[in-house]
C-alpha cells in the first residue's frame, strides 16, 4: 500500500493500530516527492534535509500527556510559505524576503506541534505575498497543475493544493484573503475552507490584508479538514482579532443527514461570465443535495457586483501598509546601492525585491489611502462592505447555507491570464464576498469539465457555523465519487 | 504691536513594566536591542495586543486634565518610513482619540489663566537612532513604549505661560505616577507651534513648528527668540515661512529643518489588527477613584486651611511627595500661625533636598519629623541662631545623630542674655579702635563686621541682633561720655 495516497485520518487510524508509523509515512511521502516534484512543483527551498529533519522530530515527539491532543500524531503537514515556521526559511515566495527564519512559530503551527504533527520544512508555493488567483506571481515560478501540467492550480495557496492532490502532501495549510484557499481547491479538486474571520489565530501569518487574512486547511477530504480545524481553532491572547467563542468538535458534524436543510442559490453569481460546464455541473451539484434532502431556493444578494471593486481597495489599502515594513533594514533582501542614502536604500530594495503584482496593489492601496481620495475609495470601500456583509445577514435568517460555484471557471493555461490583472482579478468574484463578511466557507470537488479538470462546489454558513458546512459537505462527499478521483501524473 | 499664540505638543513616556502592544520591559538605559521582541521589531506576521494599563493610565490623565473621555475609541496607522519605525507604520490614534476638550489652569502672578487641551491620545514610541561618521545604528529598545500625546489649545500667549504650562502639566502627571516626566531621560518631549498677530485680531499668523527643545528653559528661550525672529520679519515687511525650525543649544537660535511646502500625507486608516475599545462609565468611576487631590486643589486647601501664601503654597505642592510630608508637618506644628514651619520647609529642608538630589520626604533627618518640628521650634524661641539651626540639620542628616543631641552636645544654644555677652562685646570693642572710628564716621558696615567679631569669639553661637543691640548702646555710650 503506498501510505501517500492516503488521508490523515485513515493514516491515523493505521498508526493506532500499530500497522505503520512515522518513519513509514514519511520515507513514501519522500519517494512519491521524488517521483512527481519536478512536474508538479508544488514545492520551493526543497532538499534532502527536509525528510532527514522530518524523520528526526518524529523521533523526538513528546508523549501524550493530559493537556495534548495529540490528534495528529506524526502526521506530516505542508505549509504555504507564508506561515510562520521557527527556524524553517519563510518567505512568501518573494525575493525581498529571501533567507529569512523566523524565530518563532505561528500560533497555529505551536498548536499543530502540540499536537504531535511534524512540519515540513519545505514550504509550499504561492502567489508572492498571496498577491494573485494562479501562484504564476512567485519568485520560483508557476505550479502546475496535476490534472494538466500546462494549466494553473489557481492561487495564491497554489502549492498546497497541488501538493495536496498529488498525494505530495497528507494533508496543508493555506491562506485565504480573497478566495486563496478555496480556488486553487476547487482547481485541483481537492477541499478548501476558510474559517470564519476571527476563529483562526493569525499570529504568525505574514499579513496581506489584516481584516480579510484567515489561515485553512487543504486536505484530500471532509473529515480531515475537520481534523485539521479542531486543532487549529480558538482564541488567541497574541491576536486581538481571534474572537473568545468554544471550538466544537467539528468530527462530531460528520455524517449529520441533511434532511430539511435550506440552502439559498445567489442569482447574482449565476450570470454572464460563469462557464457553461461549470454551471451546468454545480446546478447538478445543487440537485444532488435536493436529493440527499436538502430544499433550494433562489435568493438575492444585491450588493454581490460590488464585491470586486470594494476588495481591491480595502485589501490593497491594507497589503500596502503591511508591506511598508519590507525596506531592507533588519532581515530578508537588501539591495547594494550605489548612493549608499537611506530613500535610495528603500527605492532599490523595495524596487528590486517586490515583483510586478506586489507593487501593482501597494500602490493602488496606497492611493486608495492618500489625502483627497480616502473618502471616495477606502471610507467608501468600508460603507459598502457592511451592506455586503449585511445581505448575508438577511439570507442567513432564513436559510442555513449559501451554495454557490467556487470559481467562474476551472483551471485555465498558465499564461492565459498572467498579462490581464483585471481579468486575472475576475477569478475571485464567487470568493471575495466571503472574506469582505467574514463568514466560513467551503470548498469540495463537485465534477470535472470534459477537459477533465475540478469544478468546486462552494457553501457559505453564517460566522462560526463551521459545524453546518461540515455537514453539507460530508454528505455531498460521501454520496459523490469525486473525493476518490486522483489524476494521473 | 504683537501677540504670539502659542499651542504645545507634549508627548509623555507612560511608566507602564511592558510596552504599549508587546510584553517587552520599558526600563530605560539598558543594553541596545535587549528588550525587544518580534513585535516591537515589527517581524513579519506580528500583531499588537493593547496593555491595558497603558489605557487606564491615559484615562487617568484625561480625567485629571479635565477631559471628556470617550466611550468608543479606536487606533489607526500613521505610515511612514524611517528605520527607527520598525513596521514604517505608527500605531497611533487619529480621529476617536481616548479624550478630548479639556483644560487645565495655569497661575500668572496672581491670577488664574486657563489653557485648553484639545486632546490626549495614546500611541507607540520609535526606537532611537544613533548616527556615525559612516554608519546609523538603530536601538528597538525604545520601540512601542507607550506615550501619551496631549496637545494644547493655542491658548498660550507667552513664553513664561508656556513655561508655566509645561511645569503645571509635569506636576500633575508626577502626582498620578503615571511617568516620570524626566526631559532629560526623554520620557517627556515637548514641541511647539508658534505665530504671532497683530493684538486683537482673529486670524492666525503663519506658524512654524519649534522642535529639538530639551529642556523647559530651552522651550522658554526657544520660544522667546522665535517671537524675535518672526516680529522683526513681519516689521521688515517680508512673510513667515511655514516651516519646522530646530533648536540650537549652543548658538541660541532657531534653525530652519525644512520647508513645510505641504503636510506629509500619513494616510491614516483604521488598525485593523486591533478592535474598537469601549469605555464605560464603570470604567471611568474606577480610574476617577484613583487619582488623588491634584497639584491646583491642594494648594488652594493649603491656602484656605492654613492659611500659606500663594507663593509658599505653589512651591510646597510642586512635587508630590514633598506637599505631604509638608502637609503632615504643618498639621503638627502647634502654633497656628504656620509661618515658621512653612519656612523651614521652603528654605533649608527644599535646599538639602536639592544639593541631595532627592525629595524633602527622602531626607534621611534623625529623629523624623518630630525631631524636625522640635528644632523648629527651638529656633523660634530664640534657643539657637537660625544660621546654626541650619547647619545642624546639615550635620544631623550627614552624621545620623539627631539635631538636639548636636545641640547639646557641642553646646551650640544662642547666647542671648547680655550679661555673657557683654565681656566680649567689651574685648572686641578693645580690639578694634579703626572699626569704631569708622562706624562713628557713619559706615554701617563697621556695625556688621563687629558683630561678626563677636560671632567668631562665640563660635557662632552669640544672638547676632543682641550683639547688634549691645554695640550700638555701648558704642553711644561712648560717645555720649566722650571716652576714647
Amino acid at each position: 500500500m503506498e501510505l501517500y495516497k492516503l488521508t490523515a485520518h485513515e493514516l491515523i487510524e493505521r498508526i493506532d493500530k500499530k500497522e505503520t508509523n512515522s518513519e513509514e509515512i514519511i520515507g513514501f511521502l519522500e519517494k512519491r516527492i521524488k517521483d512527481v516534484e519536478f512536474k508538479v512543483k508544488a514545492y520551493v527551498r526543497l532538499s534532502n534535509s527536509c525528510f532527514s529533519n522530518l524523520t528526526h522530530n518524529s523521533q523526538n515527539l513528546t508523549p501524550n500527556t493530559q493537556h495534548l491532543r495529540p490528534i495528529l500524531k506524526g502526521i506530516p503537514i505542508s505549509i504555504k510559505d507564508n506561515i510562520c515556521t521557527e527556524g524553517y526559511n519563510t518567505e512568501c515566495c518573494s525575493k525581498i524576503l529571501e533567507g529569512f527564519k523566523p524565530p518563532y512559530d505561528a500560533t497555529v503551527i505551536r498548536k499543530l506541534k502540540q499536537a504531535g504533527a511534524l512540519i515540513f520544512a519545505a514550504k509550499t508555493n504561492m502567489d508572492e505575498f498571496a498577491f494573485g488567483s494562479s501562484t504564476e506571481n512567485s519568485c520560483y515560478g508557476p505550479t502546475h497543475n496535476p490534472w494538466d501540467l500546462d494549466a494553473v492550480v489557481g492561487g495564491s495557496s497554489g502549492g498546497s493544493a497541488a501538493a495536496v492532490v498529488s498525494d505530495e502532501a497528507i494533508v496543508a495549510l493555506g491562506s485565504d484573503t480573497g478566495g486563496s484557499i478555496r480556488q486553487p481547491a476547487s482547481f485541483c479538486g481537492v477541499v478548501g475552507l476558510k474559517p470564519t474571520y476571527g476563529r483562526v489565530s493569525r499570529y504568525g501569518l505574514i499579513a496581506f490584508a489584516s481584516s480579510l487574512d484567515q489561515i485553512g486547511p487543504i486536505t484530500k477530504d471532509v473529515r480531515d479538514s475537520a481534523i485539521l480545524m479542531n486543532v487549529i481553532s480558538g482564541y488567541d491572547s497574541f491576536d486581538s482579532t481571534s474572537v473568545n467563542v468554544d471550538v466544537p468538535d467539528y468530527a462530531k458534524s460528520l455524517g449529520m443527514d441533511i434532511k430539511g436543510l435550506k440552502i439559498s442559490v445567489p442569482k447574482e453569481y449565476f450570470i454572464e461570465g460563469l462557464d457553461k460546464e461549470v454551471k451546468t455541473i454545480v446546478e447538478e451539484a445543487i440537485n444532488k443535495l435536493k436529493d440527499l434532502g436538502a430544499n433550494y431556493k433562489s435568493v438575492s444578494l444585491p450588493h454581490t457586483q460590488y464585491a470586486i471593486p470594494v476588495y481591491y481597495i480595502v485589501a490593497t489599502a491594507e497589503a500596502s501598509s503591511n508591506l511598508a515594513r519590507f525596506d531592507g533594514v533588519q532581515y530578508g533582501f537588501r539591495a547594494r546601492c550605489a548612493k549608499s542614502n537611506l530613500i535610495d536604500m528603500y527605492k532599490k530594495t523595495r524596487g528590486e525585491g517586490f515583483g510586478q503584482e506586489a507593487k501593482r496593489r501597494i500602490i493602488l492601496g496606497a492611493f486608495a489611502l492618500s489625502h483627497g481620495y480616502y473618502d471616495a475609495y477606502y471610507l467608501r470601500a468600508l460603507k459598502v462592505r457592511t451592506l455586503i456583509k449585511q445581505d448575508f445577514d438577511k439570507v442567513f435568517r432564513e436559510f442555513d447555507c449559501v451554495v454557490t460555484p467556487t470559481s467562474p471557471t476551472a483551471a485555465f493555461k498558465i499564461g492565459e491570464k498572467i498579462k490581464d490583472p483585471l481579468k486575472m482579478y475576475l477569478s475571485d468574484i464567487y470568493t471575495i464576498s466571503a472574506n469582505l463578511a467574514g463568514i466560513p466557507a467551503i470548498s469540495i470537488p463537485c465534477g470535472f469539465t470534459k477537459k477533465g479538470l475540478p469544478v468546486g462546489l462552494q457553501i457559505l454558513a453564517k460566522p462560526f457555523n463551521e459545524e453546518l458546512l461540515f455537514k453539507v459537505a460530508y454528505a455531498y462527499e460521501q454520496n459523490t465519487p469525486w473525493h476518490s478521483m486522483k489524476p494521473k501524473i | 504691536m504683537y501677540e504670539a499664540v502659542i499651542g504645545l505638543e507634549v508627548h509623555v513616556h507612560l511608566k507602564t513594566k511592558t510596552k504599549a502592544f508587546c510584553g517587552c520591559s520599558t526600563e530605560f538605559g539598558q543594553e541596545p536591542n535587549s528588550q525587544v521582541c518580534p513585535v516591537c521589531l515589527g517581524f513579519p506576521g506580528c500583531l499588537p495586543v493593547l496593555n491595558k494599563v497603558a489605557l487606564d493610565y491615559a484615562i487617568k490623565v484625561a480625567l485629571s486634565l479635565n477631559c471628556k473621555v470617550q466611550e468608543y475609541t479606536k487606533f489607526d496607522r500613521k505610515n511612514y518610513f524611517y528605520p527607527d519605525l520598525p513596521k514604517n507604520y505608527q500605531i497611533s490614534q487619529y480621529d476617536l482619540p481616548i479624550s478630548r476638550d479639556g483644560f487645565l489652569n495655569i497661575d500668572l502672578d496672581d491670577k488664574t489663566k486657563r489653557i485648553g487641551i484639545t486632546r490626549v491620545h495614546l500611541e507607540e514610541d520609535a526606537g532611537k537612532l544613533i548616527h556615525q561618521q559612516d554608519r546609523s545604528l538603530v536601538d528597538f529598545n525604545r520601540t512601542g513604549i507607550p506615550l501619551l500625546e496631549i496637545v494644547s489649545e493655542p491658548d498660550i500667549n507667552s513664553p513664561q505661560e508656556a513655561h508655566e504650562y509645561l511645569t503645571t502639566l509635569k506636576s500633575i502627571i508626577e502626582y498620578l505616577d503615571v511617568s516620570d516626566c524626566d526631559m532629560e531621560k526623554g520620557s517627556l518631549r515637548c514641541d511647539a507651534n508658534i505665530s504671532i498677530r497683530e493684538k486683537g485680531a482673529r486670524e492666525l499668523g503663519v506658524k512654524t513648528e519649534l522642535k529639538n527643545m530639551n529642556s523647559f528653559k530651552a522651550v522658554k528661550e526657544a520660544l522667546d527668540f522665535e517671537i524675535g525672529r518672526q516680529t522683526e520679519l513681519l516689521n521688515k515687511g517680508k512673510p513667515v515661512v511655514q516651516e519646522t525650525r530646530l533648536w540650537d543649544v549652543r548658538e541660541l537660535k532657531t534653525v530652519s529643518m525644512r520647508a513645510k511646502e505641504e503636510a506629509q500625507d500619513y494616510r491614516y486608516f483604521p488598525e485593523p489588527d486591533l478592535p474598537p475599545f469601549i469605555i464605560n462609565e464603570d470604567k471611568i468611576e474606577e480610574i476617577k477613584k484613583t487619582i488623588p487631590e491634584l497639584p491646583q486643589g491642594k494648594m488652594s486647601r493649603f491656602i484656605k486651611d492654613y492659611g500659606l501664601s500663594r507663593y509658599d503654597a505653589k512651591i510646597l505642592v510642586f512635587a508630590k511627595n514633598n506637599a505631604d510630608y509638608a502637609e503632615d508637618c504643618i498639621k503638627a506644628y502647634p502654633n497656628k500661625d504656620k509661618k515658621p514651619i512653612v519656612n523651614w520647609l521652603i528654605g533649608p529642608l527644599l535646599s538639602e533636598a536639592k544639593n541631595r538630589n532627592c525629595s524633602i520626604s527622602e531626607l534621611k533627618i534623625p529623629g523624623g519629623k518630630q525631631e524636625l518640628l522640635k528644632l523648629v521650634e527651638f529656633t523660634q524661641a530664640g534657643k539657637i541662631s537660625h544660621l546654626m539651626a541650619k547647619s545642624v540639620l546639615n550635620e544631623s542628616i550627614d552624621s545620623g545623630t539627631p539635631s538636639l543631641t548636636i545641640i547639646q552636645d557641642k553646646n551650640l544654644f544662642q547666647i542671648s542674655d547680655s550679661g555673657s555677652l557683654d565681656n566680649i562685646v567689651e574685648e572686641v570693642i578693645k580690639e578694634n579702635a579703626k572699626s569704631i572710628a569708622d562706624y562713628k564716621a557713619g559706615k554701617s558696615n563697621a556695625l556688621m563686621f563687629m558683630v561678626g567679631q563677636v560671632m567668631r569669639k562665640t563660635n557662632g553661637r552669640a544672638n547676632p541682633k543682641v550683639i547688634g543691640e549691645i554695640l550700638k548702646r555701648r558704642l553711644n555710650e561712648a560717645q555720649t561720655y566722650g571716652t576714647k
